[in-house]
């Protein structure tokens, strides 16, 4: 696994008038799951939208080891991205899926790695031809982190990826995490769920207002001291 | 990593929206149907009894019309896979360049017209005892001209109204006075090769030609601009 930081450098976004983010400074560290809290409007999908390269800083750099993210389109092979929304083709079935993305990445012995995704994520037991349209929730979202994790990416991005997961669901996905975590994979994401960040994420990023209002990293976190950290930051919310 | 070349990365998308509308073939029959619908509704006004009534310019008018219609009923679905589950995010986020994409989503989406217009020129022909075989082969160059002028501007549209409610009403408005010069080069030209009483074809040279040439012009914008449309950023 690489060893390259992910670096905010004085980042911000506006949309027309609208500052969304602001002087946003941060590094992302391989080998760490870092939790970005916010309340609502805070700016976290914004952030992800810039560190996934969907979106371009108005100000600032993201640069990873010592490449501006903007700039070189090919460093969007070392991200990979989970959504609320799985991202994968309803029409095709889950090995089509992963088969089309495969070819689109080039990679090496590809259908070697969709057999392991498959069996990774649970998927190799689906019927071959079903369509990912007739997956209940889970399994699409099963498929999503197989599409995600296909290429190998260096940084992986979630975005509220158990949001409408149940429980057995969710806690599935906190374990593909740390499994990412422990494997040196550098781990950004965004989630309203205090508890389920606190369980597996060893640096965390307050948003307030677009801004950076906690940005802190130790070994661990207990929910409490998520929850101290976060009520800190965002107090005097209006 | 061996990454495909921009072409073979064009052509995995162009082929996975044709194999995934062979197997529903929900735009095929869709646009199959708008066509003959239109090709039907001329034929109630322009034909009496036996007796056709209409020019090579007419008949070459209702085909472009029904290309028109049935082609826009394409392009509102062109991006409709994408849509579906942020399917379009993945395809942002890999390495695959824009336009590339756009030149896969416009060769699936042309050939799909394409096809369709295979099957409705002879329909047309049979209705207005139009003339096809003399110039069958100019012909099917012209359509094929005609589609790539018109879906090449129209995946740009269909892009940039992704995440638009009022897409479909949209889409028509935007698209149909930028297409004009097109549906005016590829109906004169088909006029006359249509036309078994026109003195020579030198007008409908002069038309092709200028069609290529909107094609080029169109094509290239469309590669230049696909990726600004489509991050809307």
């Amino acid at each position: 696994m690489s060893e390259r930081e992910l670096r905010l450098v004085n980042v911000g976004k506006t949309f027309g008038r609208h500052r969304a983010l602001a002087d946003v400074s941060l590094a992302f560290v391989p080998g760490r799951v870092a939790a970005v809290l916010g309340p609502n409007g805070a700016g976290k999908s914004t952030l992800l939208g810039l560190l996934s390269t969907l979106s371009q800083p108005s100000q600032g750099r993201i640069i990873l080891g010592d490449e501006d993210l903007s700039r070189h389109s090919r460093l969007r092979a070392s991200i990979g991205y989970v959504g609320h929304e799985p991202g994968v083709y309803g029409d095709l079935s889950a090995r089509q899926n992963l088969r089309l993305f495969a070819s689109l990445y080039g990679i090496a012995n590809g259908e070697r790695r969709i057999d392991e995704m498959l069996a990774r994520v649970g998927l190799d037991g689906v019927r071959r031809e079903g369509a990912a349209r007739t997956f209940s929730r889970g399994m699409l979202q099963r498929l999503s982190l197989a599409r995600a994790l296909l290429h190998e990416p260096e940084i992986l991005l979630f975005d509220e990826p158990g949001s409408a997961l149940d429980p057995a669901g969710a806690a599935w996905l906190a374990g593909e995490l740390q499994r990412e975590r422990e494997a040196g994979r550098l781990v950004v994401l965004v989630t309203h769920d205090l508890v389920a960040a606190a369980a597996i994420a060893t640096h965390v990023v307050v948003l307030r207002r677009g801004r950076v209002a906690c940005d802190e990293t130790r070994t661990s976190f207990s929910a409490d001291e998520v929850r101290a950290l976060y009520e800190e930051a965002t107090r005097g919310k209006a | 990593m061996a990454r495909p070349s921009w072409a073979g990365q064009a052509g995995r998308i162009a082929w996975k929206d044709l194999h995934i509308e062979g197997r529903s073939r929900e735009v095929l029959y869709t646009m199959g149907f708008m066509a003959a619908l239109v090709v039907l509704v001329f034929s109630f006004a322009f034909i009496s009894g036996q007796e056709v009534t209409v020019g090579p310019d007419v008949v070459a008018g209702i085909l472009w019309v029904a290309v028109l219609f049935s082609g826009t009923v394409a392009l509102s679905r062109t991006f409709d896979r994408e849509r579906e589950s942020e399917a379009i995010r993945s395809l942002l986020l890999s390495p695959v360049p824009r336009s590339a994409i756009y030149a896969g989503k416009l060769a699936a989406t042309a050939a799909i017209m394409f096809l369709v217009e295979l099957l409705l020129t002879p329909l047309l022909a049979a209705l207005f005892s139009a003339v096809l075989w003399p110039h069958a082969l100019w012909l099917g160059l012209l359509l094929l001209l005609g589609t790539i002028g018109f879906a090449s501007v129209g995946v740009i549209f269909s892009a940039a109204l992704l995440r638009a409610r009022s897409r479909d009403a949209l889409l028509g408005a935007l698209l149909f006075p930028i297409v004009i010069p097109v549906l005016l080069a590829a109906s004169r030209a088909t006029a006359y090769l249509l036309d078994p009483a026109a003195p020579d074809l030198d007008p409908a040279l002069f038309w092709t030609r200028f069609l290529a040439a909107l094609d080029v012009v169109f094509v290239v914008v469309g590669l230049w601009t696909f990726e600004p449309v489509v991050m809307g950023d």
